[in-house]
C-alpha cells in the first residue's frame, strides 16, 4: 500500500511536466511552416483563399494561439486528441490502431534486453579480467556502437534474402488468413528482427551495468559474510547478490523508456511496422501536425506510466524504499 | 599529467584514438583525397566493390562514388558530432550548474524543464524540430544539440550539489565573492571531469541521431553523409547490398572510437572507478 502510495505520489509529480510538454510542443509546431489545412489543400488539389479560410474556421484555426492552445486542452480533458485531417478519422482513434504493435515491440525488445544483459552481466562479472569476460564485454562494445537501423537492414539481408527463414517486414501475414495460435506465432515470427534490432544497444547498455553492479555488490561485506557460512557461489549470487545488483539495471528501464520509444520510431521504419513510431515518421513527412502532437502527447503517457511500473517494481526490489520519506 | 600517462597505458584508449584520428584524416583530407563532389556523377551505377579499379568501394544507385561519400562523410558527422555536443554541453552547463548552485525554486524549476525534455522521446522531439524548421544541415546540428543536454544537465548539477558545501567554496564565500566567480572559477573546474567524460557519449549519440535521421531521408539530402547512403541503399538492398553495408561499418567504427576514447577518458579521470574494472 505505501507502495502504491509513494509511486502515485511520483505519478502525480508527473503532471506538471505533461502539461509543461503539451504547451512546449504546441506553441513549437505554430512555427511549423504551413498547417493543417495547407496539407489538406495540397492533397485535394488546390482551392481559392475563400475556402481554406472557411475551412480555418471550421478546424479552429483562425482563432488566436492562446485561445486554440486553450480549446486543446479542454478538450484533451475529455480524451479529445483533435481530426486528424489526412487519416479522416479522429486522432485517438488512428494513434490506438497504431499503439499495439509498438507496446508489443517494446515489450519484446525489453524483455530480451534484460534477460541476455543481465545473464551476460552475471556471467562477465564472475569470470572478471578472464577471456568470457573479455569477449562479452567486446561484445558489448560493438553491439553500442551498432546504428540499429543499419543492424535491421543487415539483418533482412541475412535471414530474409538469403536464409529465408524470416520475413522481411510487417507485423502479419494477412495473405494466409491465419487465426487462433497460428495467429499468434506468426506475429511472433514477423516481431523476432525488430525484436533484436531495438533490444541491441539496450542490451550492450544492460550487460555493462550489470557487471559493473555485480562487482560492486560482490565486493560488500554481507557478501564475505554469506560466503563465510559456507555457502556455494551460485547460491551465494543467486540469493544474495542479484536482487541488489539488479537495482541499477532497474533504474535505467525507466530512464531509457523514452529512448526506447525513440528508437522505435527507426526500427518500425526499417521492418515497416505498422506502430506508433511510424505514424510519428509518416506525420511528419504528411505535416499532420494534430496527429503529431496527439503521438507527443501519447508517447510522454507512455514514458510516464512506464516510470510508474518501474517505481513500483524498484519498491519490491528493495523494501527499503518504501520505509524512507 | 598524471591522467594522460594513465590514459596512454589503456589499450582501449589508444585503439579508439587511433580509429578517431583516422576518422578524422578522412573527413579533413577529403577534399584531397576525393576533389569535387562526391555527390556528383562518377560512373554506371551500383558497380560491386572491387568490380572497376576506379570505385574500390563500388558505386551507388546514382552511379556516385561510394568511397568519396565515405571520405566526405566522415568530415559531416564528425562536424555534426562535434557541433551537437558542444551546444548539449553548454546548455547542460549552464542549466545544471544554476539549478545545482542555486537550489531552492530555482533548482526546482529548471528540474521540470529537464525532466519535461527527458519524457519525451528526443528522436520524437528531433522529429518534431525538423518538421518544424524544416531539414538543413544547420538546422539538424542545432536539433541533435537541442535533445542532447538533458543528462548533461542531470550530471553537472549533482556535481555542484555536492561541491557547493566543500570548505573551499565556503572560503571564497566567506572572502565575499560573486556567485558567478563561485560558480565559474571554484565549482565548475571541479565538476568538469565526469562531465567530459560523458560528453563521449553525447557524441556518439549525437552522430547516431543524425545517421538515424538521414536514414529516414530526413536530414539535409544536399551533403553526404553516411545515414543518407545507407537510406538510399534500402532500395537495392536484396541484391545490392553493399550500398548499405559499407557507410553502417563506418558509422559503427566512429561510434566505436569514441566510446573507447571516453571509456579510456573515464579510467583515468576517475581512478578509484578504474580500480574496479
Amino acid at each position: 500500500m505505501r507502495v502504491l502510495r509513494l509511486a502515485g505520489r511520483r505519478l502525480a509529480a508527473s503532471l506538471p511536466t505533461l502539461l509543461l510538454i503539451l504547451v512546449g510542443v504546441f506553441l513549437l509546431l505554430q512555427f511549423a511552416p504551413g498547417d493543417t489545412v495547407d496539407a489538406l489543400m495540397a492533397q485535394i488539389g488546390g482551392g481559392d483563399a475563400a475556402f481554406a479560410e472557411e475551412m480555418r474556421r471550421f478546424y479552429g484555426l483562425d482563432a488566436g494561439i492562446a485561445a486554440q492552445l486553450w480549446n486543446y486542452l479542454t478538450r484533451l480533458a475529455t480524451l479529445d486528441l483533435g481530426f486528424s485531417a489526412i487519416y479522416g478519422k479522429p486522432v485517438a482513434t488512428v494513434i490506438l490502431e497504431r499503439l499495439p504493435p509498438t507496446i508489443l515491440l517494446m515489450a519484446s525488445s525489453l524483455s530480451f534486453a534484460f534477460f541476455f544483459g543481465l545473464v551476460l552481466g552475471v556471467v562477465a562479472a564472475r569470470r572478471v579480467n578472464r577471456w568470457p569476460d573479455t569477449l562479452i564485454s567486446t561484445l558489448g562494445l560493438v553491439f553500442y556502437a551498432t546504428p540499429s537501423f543499419w543492424f535491421g537492414l543487415m539483418a533482412i539481408v541475412l535471414f530474409s534474402v538469403y536464409l529465408q527463414w524470416l520475413p522481411a517486414g510487417g507485423f502479419s501475414d494477412i495473405t494466409m488468413g491465419y487465426t487462433g495460435i497460428a495467429a499468434v506465432l506468426d506475429v511472433a515470427r514477423h516481431l523476432v528482427l525488430p525484436t533484436l534490432t531495438l533490444g541491441l544497444i539496450f542490451l550492450a547498455i544492460y550487460l555493462r551495468i550489470m557487471r559493473a553492479s555485480m562487482l560492486e555488490v560482490l565486493s560488500l561485506d554481507f557478501v564475505r559474510t554469506a560466503r563465510a557460512k559456507g555457502l556455494s557461489e551460485t547460491r551465494v549470487v543467486a540469493r544474495h547478490v542479484l536482487r541488489n545488483a539488479m537495482l541499477p539495471m532497474v533504474t535505467l528501464i525507466g530512464l531509457q523508456a523514452g529512448t526506447m520509444l525513440g528508437g522505435s520510431v527507426v526500427v518500425e521504419s526499417v521492418f515497416a511496422l505498422p506502430g506508433l513510431g511510424r505514424l510519428a515518421y509518416e506525420s511528419v513527412v504528411q505535416r499532420d501536425l494534430n496527429t503529431l502532437l496527439g503521438i507527443v502527447f501519447v508517447s510522454a503517457i507512455l514514458v510516464i506510466t512506464i516510470n510508474f511500473l518501474v517505481d513500483i517494481l524498484y519498491a519490491r526490489l528493495d523494501p527499503r524504499i518504501s520505509t524512507e520519506s | 599529467m598524471r591522467a594522460f600517462k594513465a590514459y596512454l597505458r589503456s589499450p582501449a584508449a589508444l585503439i579508439g584514438t587511433a580509429i578517431l584520428l583516422a576518422v578524422l584524416v578522412m573527413g579533413v583530407g577529403a577534399q584531397w583525397f576525393y576533389p569535387g563532389d562526391p555527390l556528383g556523377l562518377a560512373g554506371r551505377p551500383l558497380q560491386w566493390p572491387g568490380a572497376s579499379p576506379r570505385f574500390p568501394l563500388g558505386t551507388d544507385p546514382s552511379g556516385r562514388d561510394i568511397a568519396a561519400q565515405l571520405f566526405h562523410g566522415a568530415r559531416i558527422s564528425l562536424l555534426i558530432g562535434f557541433v551537437a555536443t558542444s551546444i548539449a554541453v553548454v546548455i547542460g552547463i549552464a542549466i545544471g550548474a544554476v539549478a545545482g548552485f542555486y537550489g531552492g525554486a530555482t533548482d526546482t524549476m529548471l528540474m521540470r524543464v529537464t525532466e519535461a525534455f527527458q519524457t519525451l522521446p528526443n528522436f520524437l522531439l528531433l522529429l518534431v524540430l525538423v518538421a518544424v524548421f524544416g531539414s538543413t544541415i544547420e538546422t539538424v546540428t542545432i536539433a541533435i544539440g537541442l535533445v542532447s543536454w538533458p543528462p548533461v544537465a542531470r550530471l553537472t548539477r549533482a556535481e555542484f550539489l555536492s561541491l557547493r558545501t566543500r570548505d573551499f567554496v565556503q572560503a571564497c564565500r566567506v572572502q565575499g565573492l560573486g556567485d558567478a566567480h563561485l560558480i565559474l572559477r571554484e565549482v565548475l573546474p571541479n565538476a568538469l571531469p565526469p562531465v567530459i567524460v560523458y560528453a563521449s557519449v553525447v557524441m556518439a549519440v549525437a552522430i547516431l541521431l543524425e545517421s538515424a535521421l538521414a536514414f529516414l531521408q530526413l536530414s539535409d539530402p544536399n551533403v553526404p553523409s553516411w545515414g543518407n547512403l545507407i537510406g538510399l541503399g534500402r532500395n537495392v538492398l536484396r541484391t545490392e547490398w553493399y550500398v548499405s553495408a559499407i557507410p553502417g561499418v563506418a558509422i559503427l567504427l566512429t561510434i566505436l572510437g569514441v566510446s573507447l576514447v571516453g571509456q579510456g577518458l573515464n579510467d583515468a579521470l576517475n581512478p578509484r572507478i578504474a580500480s574496479g574494472r
